[in-house]
């Protein structure tokens, strides 16, 4: 008794065998492509020096330009999940001409290079584009009476942070929407019609029924579209403008501190932006592990 | 509380198929009713249209004096157990009996207090006190079937229906929810539909039985009626095991081949018809002029029936005989079969 519950297992002995193998190649795989290049980046980033280190991260223009990357990217990955689960539930819910169609349209942002990406985006979202040319009447600016904070839209996407939002949101999309479908495509329609027999609107339906079973994979999708965003570089860097301070992201930092042959400084922004996601990302999955096992499988 | 239902000459197609072709049906207040019938015949589809999950093409439901027609799903107040029990999974049991109360427009909505104390009660009800907090993915197919149960029951309703509501279980969890259900019936006292495929579960359950066929109801009445006057050949092969013998109707008496079976027919039948004897109404005999001779095949126990199978000279499948406790016959005796009892269809 006491030494089944003190003694450590490594793993649950199983009548099935493979686990030796698979645990090795996997660990294998994952060090030679994931861990050894992550360990060179900080050492890279650690031989600079801690007065060095500091200098690098607490720069304004490191600092802008994470806060860009990230908020972005949290801005991006949240418009997705709302359209994406939307486009998922109509692409599911609803039988129309075109739709397949729409359904592998959804995956070109996979496939499209992201500079084409990029360039579209600019050319079309620029002042003088087609969309750009209709969004500039639009500019305002409010001023929240009492505190004098304001808020407002210049008119203009391309070339400001707005428009690394637009390419942010565009190469993300797929990720909500392919994780979201397969779930929706589950659940069961009976699960409606009891909510509207015992007499819950179509709101409640929709809020209390059909999405807390969708949330996991929603937040997967989520996290995922996220971590794609925070990394993206060839599609922004066309639409952005790359200002320092203004539009300028990390990635894009990292980058022009190579061309600067400062190669510890790259290395401590990446590093930065490595800690971030991962932590990021880690508490995404650990909230959805929570879900999983409270609910189970019905 | 309990309402009674009528469904009136209901129509429905799907595409191009009829799943109902003018079905009505009466319905008492606080009736126990089941239909019944074979995968197609449109009785899962009779039950949806009396929830308002399908609309009818034609014809109507009336609660009480109500045309449903005009009510919207919430108005209706059906209680409805569906076949996988539909729980809601990211809920657990207090909130999946409780989701209908809360789904109450404002000033009907009963205090969270109400609320607690009600699902406790019903909880007690389906017999499975203290289960709140569980979540469906913690609970066994008997103890979810009693939560969907649970949860039809909690918007007081009008109408309670249940599709297959014992279709997903056991054989021995079937059996105790069957007797369960039908004492509950008892207690509650709701106007009940169920459907099920099973005949021995509608004939021990149900007050009556409609059974369908084919989108149109064959015949409706007490489980001793359909089963002692099968209305239609369909019900007679329906409902528990039957032999079929093809008969010749000559003045009061039925032949088979040149061979007079079944006396005492009132004269009005003439011509070629189908004979339906049941394996208990088929007796061995020493001599009676209006007997069977047959050749003893195959001998087999199903439970406390002893069953022997007799082959009958111009009839394909073996006839299929119960045998009383003191009859002891031997393979490939010969042997003589009176025909008790039978139901005589005119052949179409």
């Amino acid at each position: 008794m006491t030494a089944a519950t003190t003694t450590f297992r490594w793993r649950e002995p199983s009548i099935l065998p493979g686990f030796g193998l698979a645990l090795g190649i996997t660990v294998t795989a994952l060090s030679l492509i994931v861990l050894i290049p992550l360990a060179a980046l900080f050492l890279k980033a650690a031989s600079a020096g801690p007065a060095d280190i500091w200098a690098v991260a607490t720069s304004p223009r490191t600092l802008a330009a994470l806060k860009l990357s990230f908020s972005a990217a949290l801005f991006a990955a949240l418009v997705n999940a709302v359209f994406g689960l939307i486009l998922a539930w109509v692409l599911v819910r609803y039988d129309f001409p075109g739709r397949r169609l729409i359904d592998a349209a959804v995956d070109l942002p996979f496939a499209l290079p992201t500079a084409v990406a990029g360039i579209s985006l600019a050319a079309i979202y620029a002042p003088n584009g087609w969309v750009g040319s209709l969004l500039a009447p639009l500019a305002f600016k409010l001023t929240i009476p009492f505190t004098g904070l304001s808020f407002g839209f210049d008119g203009k996407v391309a070339y400001t942070p707005l428009g690394v939002m637009v390419a942010l949101i565009f190469i993300g999309l797929p990720f909500v929407v392919r994780t979201v479908q397969p779930v929706l495509e589950e659940l069961q329609s009976d699960v409606e019609e009891a909510a509207a027999l015992l007499g819950a609107s179509r709101a409640r339906t929709i809020f209390r029924v059909i999405l807390p079973p969708v949330l996991p994979a929603l937040m997967t999708g989520f996290v995922l579209a996220f971590a794609r965003a925070v990394g993206e570089y060839g599609s922004v860097i066309f639409i952005a403008g790359n200002v320092p301070m203004v539009s300028e992201i990390a990635p894009l930092l990292i980058v022009i501190r190579l061309e600067q042959f400062d190669y510890a400084g790259a290395a401590v922004v990446a590093t930065m932006m490595l800690l971030i996601s991962f932590t990021l990302i880690l508490a995404g999955n650990l909230i959805q592990a929570r879900a999983r096992r409270r609910f189970g499988d019905v | 509380m309990s309402v009674a239902v009528t469904i009136e000459t209901i129509e429905k197609r799907f595409d191009n198929f009829p799943a109902l072709r003018g079905v009505s049906l009466d319905i008492q207040p606080g009736e126990l009713v089941a239909l019944l019938g074979p995968s197609g015949s449109g009785k899962t589809t009779l039950l949806r249209l009396i929830a308002g999950l399908e609309e009818a093409d034609c014809g109507r439901v009336l609660f009480g004096e109500t045309d449903t027609r005009n009510l919207s799903l919430r108005d209706r107040r059906i209680g409805f157990v569906f076949q996988q029990y539909a729980l809601f999974k990211t809920m657990n049991v207090a909130e999946n009996i409780g989701f209908g109360l809360k789904s109450r427009p404002r000033h009907e909505r009963p205090g969270r207090d109400e609320i607690r104390k009600r699902v406790g009660d019903l909880l007690d009800l389906v017999q499975l006190p203290g289960l709140e907090k569980r979540y469906p993915s913690q609970l066994s197919g008997g103890q979810r079937q009693r939560v969907a149960l649970a949860r039809a029951l909690a918007i007081e309703p009008r109408v309670l229906l249940l599709d297959e509501p014992f279709g997903a279980l056991d054989a021995k969890v079937r059996k105790d929810l069957r007797a369960w259900l039908r004492e509950l019936h008892g207690r509650t006292g709701h106007t009940t539909v169920f459907v099920t495929h099973d005949q021995e579960e509608a004939l021990e359950l149900a007050d009556r039985v409609a059974i369908l066929n084919e989108g149109r109801i064959e015949q409706v009445g007490s489980a001793d009626d359909v089963y002692d006057h099968p209305a239609t050949p369909f019900i007679c092969e329906f409902l528990g095991e039957v032999n079929k013998l093809p008969v010749k109707v000559v003045g009061s008496q039925a032949f088979f081949g040149d061979r007079p079976v079944l006396g005492g027919l009132s004269q009005n039948q003439g011509g070629p018809a189908s004979l339906y004897v049941r394996p208990q109404h088929l007796r061995i005999v020493d001599e009676t002029p209006l007997a069977l001779p047959g050749t003893v095949e195959h001998l087999r126990r199903n439970g406390p029936i002893r069953r022997a199978e007799v082959a009958v000279e111009g009839l394909k499948k073996r006839l299929e005989v119960d045998l009383a406790s003191q009859v002891a016959p031997a393979i490939g005796e010969r042997i003589r079969l009176r025909i008790a009892h039978g139901n005589l269809f005119a052949a179409a």
